[in-house]
């Protein structure tokens, strides 16, 4: 498993962990009341396991398995991957800025990070969406 | 294929086709099918937990870099604690919310509280025997 893709899988265990975490609490809140702040966490639960979990391992295994160039860097320009991954924690940690201080400004300037992201990460592996080990060089 | 990643991989396919009945159900609520109060919320959880991050959780046990030579898959007894956790908790919370949205009787509330708790620990065992087979190689 290259490098990025050992980030990629950690930071995604540690979203998941916390996302889990956080699930937990808001259902045994809504049981068992604990406190009334418990429930403002929902955004943060969904963030961190939709893109902190799912997206983000995507990204990482994605990277790790779809067929490889023929040529170095095998796996396209790491550079694009890791600008992706940057972008995707930065846009993750806005929208926890935004449900921590109630700005809504940093919700914003989260999805256009994650977005960001998106397209940064599919560029870079655009041409690795092929039947087998391709030719191209980059 | 591990026999643990089996059955992760078939429940995850049952848990996608229930949850696609319930999403079924919550539209057909519109044309007067019977309303059913937090089923809403037990099909995001169906779908989410029980398809995508099972379906993940099986294909990563059976496809994460070898944790050793003698324990490829690091614990076995690990990999099936998770299963039985998830999908117990899963289960349970499919169950408990529904009857405790509509009666909040001891028994759901107790009921949501374990399968929160069930669930959180598969996650945790998850990552446990997860973690350190994420490894260069
Ligand atoms: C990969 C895993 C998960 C994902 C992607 C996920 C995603 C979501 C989403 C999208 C919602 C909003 C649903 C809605 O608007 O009705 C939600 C709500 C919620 N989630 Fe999760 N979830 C996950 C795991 C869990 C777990 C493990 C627990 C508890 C142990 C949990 C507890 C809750 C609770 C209590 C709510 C609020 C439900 C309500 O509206 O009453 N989630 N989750």
């Amino acid at each position: 498993m290259p490098r990025f893709s050992v980030w990629g899988t950690r930071l995604a265990l540690l979203y998941f962990l916390a996302g889990f975490t956080i699930g937990a609490l808001i259902l045994i809140n809504k049981a068992a009341p604990l406190h009334p702040a418990i429930w403002s966490l929902l955004p943060l639960h969904i963030e961190f396991l939709l893109m902190g979990w799912i997206v983000q391992l995507v990204f990482a295994v994605g990277y790790w398995i779809f067929p490889r160039f023929k040529f170095e860097p095998k796996r396209g320009r790491p550079g694009f991957a890791w600008v992706a991954l940057g972008l995707l924690n930065a846009g993750i940690g806005s929208l926890t800025l935004a449900s921590v201080s109630g700005q809504p400004a940093w919700v914003l300037i989260g999805r256009v990070l994650e977005v960001g992201a998106v397209v940064v990460f599919a560029a870079q592996l655009w041409l690795r969406a092929k039947p087998t080990e391709t030719g191209v060089k980059v | 294929m591990p026999a643990v990643t089996r059955w992760f991989i078939k429940s995850s396919l049952v848990y996608l086709a229930v949850a696609l009945a319930f999403a079924l159900w919550l539209a057909g609520q519109s044309i007067g099918f019977a309303v059913v109060p937090g089923l809403s919320p037990v099909f995001f959880h169906f779908f989410l937990v029980g398809w995508v991050t099972q379906m993940i959780m099986g294909v990563g046990y059976w496809f994460f870099p070898k944790y050793s030579p003698e324990q490829p898959r690091r614990s076995e007894r690990l990999g099936w604690a998770v299963f039985g956790l998830l999908n117990a908790g899963l289960l349970l919370r499919g169950l408990a919310e529904p009857l405790f949205s509509s009666n909040a009787a001891a028994t759901w509330r107790t009921a949501l509280v374990v399968s929160a708790v069930l669930q959180w620990l598969a996650g945790l065992l998850f990552v446990v025997n997860t973690w350190e087979r994420i490894k260069e190689r």
